[in-house]
């Protein structure tokens, strides 16, 4: 543990009866103002960027795998831009962009 | 002597499978003796795509990112360089991120690969034991000289993805079918991975929380993790993260660390 910031057990009790708090809010209301309260203190502490659906997207193997596709083989193809990956931008102005394989 | 016969035939036919200019293995022939290459590049198609197609199912965010014809040629090179050494597909390409981070025609996407990481620990999270989350009450049951070296243990399922990009923007935009607006892949994102129940949360960790989830997940006591995500982080929030973590489901159980298990 560092020296230079040390917590102090007074912080830490501090917080954690905050964090309790805010987490308590939640408890004694109706489902719906619940639910409200949950998405409000989700976005002001740790936003949920994406819930999974699970009926989906679970992995290789929960599919039949596509055996009858054929897999084009060859250097010739030309590189055709069909991703979202243009939406990105990087400083500079710079779009993320592909180069042709 | 059989499963012999049969092991040494598969160890014949299989390395050709992935090198497009290898030669049909001997032990393959047509009717009469005849070469066999048109049956043989039959298996050596459904191999490469079903390993494509097992690719695209665990990054489909970077698919469409790429487009499928980018991914697919990235994919494939990947797989010539790195076989399944297990046949558990879904536990293959756990390499492929850092194939990204070092594949030169992906170079102009520098955040490819931190999307990719964040993909690939959505499976694993989904794939995790199950196991209860810690409940807020069992903080609340700890006194508050002992919170200094409480000690967690971590939910099977949690994972932490540290980005110099924003890789979480880009991820949640791109795992969902709507169209992603402009994105300034510019700031750096943390994300935190958790499957308290049924569903894999991805959730973008505040200032220094990676910090401190990380020093929590290798068994840090409460007062070193936020010790050390105030060193990282000046906006380190102590509470925020405390009940975010209880909320996300990352840990499953505490103890007063100066207390024997």
């Amino acid at each position: 543990m560092s020296a230079k910031t040390a917590i102090s057990s007074l912080v830490l009790a501090g917080a954690v009866s905050t964090a309790l708090a805010t987490l308590a809010m939640a408890g004694p209301l109706t489902k719906a103002e619940a639910d409200a309260a949950i998405a409000a203190k989700k976005e002001k502490c740790f936003g949920v960027a994406l819930k999974g659906q699970n009926d989906c997207a679970a992995g290789p193997g929960t599919t039949c795998q596509g055996t009858s596709t054929v897999d084009f083989q060859g250097n010739a193809w030309k590189f055709v831009q069909g991703g979202t990956c243009a939406n990105i931008e990087l400083p500079g102005g710079k779009h993320g962009s592909l180069k042709p394989v | 002597m059989r499963a012999n016969a049969q092991a040494s035939y598969a160890a014949a036919f299989a390395p050709p499978l992935l090198d497009p200019d290898g030669d049909v293995p001997a032990v393959v022939t047509g009717p009469n003796g005849k070469s066999a290459m048109k049956r043989y590049n039959v298996y050596r198609n459904n191999v490469t795509v079903s390993l494509i197609e097992a690719l695209a199912a665990i990054y489909p965010a970077v698919q469409r990112l790429t487009g499928p014809d980018f991914f697919r040629a990235m994919a494939r090179f990947h797989i010539r360089e790195t076989p399944p050494t297990s046949p558990l597909l879904f536990d293959y390409g756990r390499d492929f991120p850092g194939f990204i981070a070092r594949y030169e025609h992906a170079q102009a996407l520098p955040w490819l690969a931190d999307v990719a990481r964040i993909e690939r620990a959505w499976l694993d999270a989904y794939h995790a034991a199950d196991a209860a989350p810690l409940a807020a009450i069992e903080f609340a049951a700890i006194a508050p000289d002992r919170l200094a070296s409480l000690v967690l243990t971590v939910h099977p399922a949690t994972r932490v993805v540290r980005s110099s990009f924003a890789a979480v923007t880009i991820f949640a935009a791109n795992r969902t079918g709507e169209s992603a607006d402009h994105i300034d892949a510019s700031t750096p994102q943390d994300a935190l991975i958790t499957r308290p129940e049924l569903d894999v949360v991805v959730r973008q960790l505040p200032p220094g929380g990676a910090v401190f989830v990380t020093c929590l997940m290798s068994g840090c006591m409460l007062a070193e993790a936020a010790a050390a995500a105030l060193e990282d982080s000046r906006d380190f929030e102590l509470a925020t993260n405390i009940a975010g973590l209880i909320e996300a489901g990352a840990f499953t159980s505490l103890r007063p660390g100066d207390q024997k298990k």
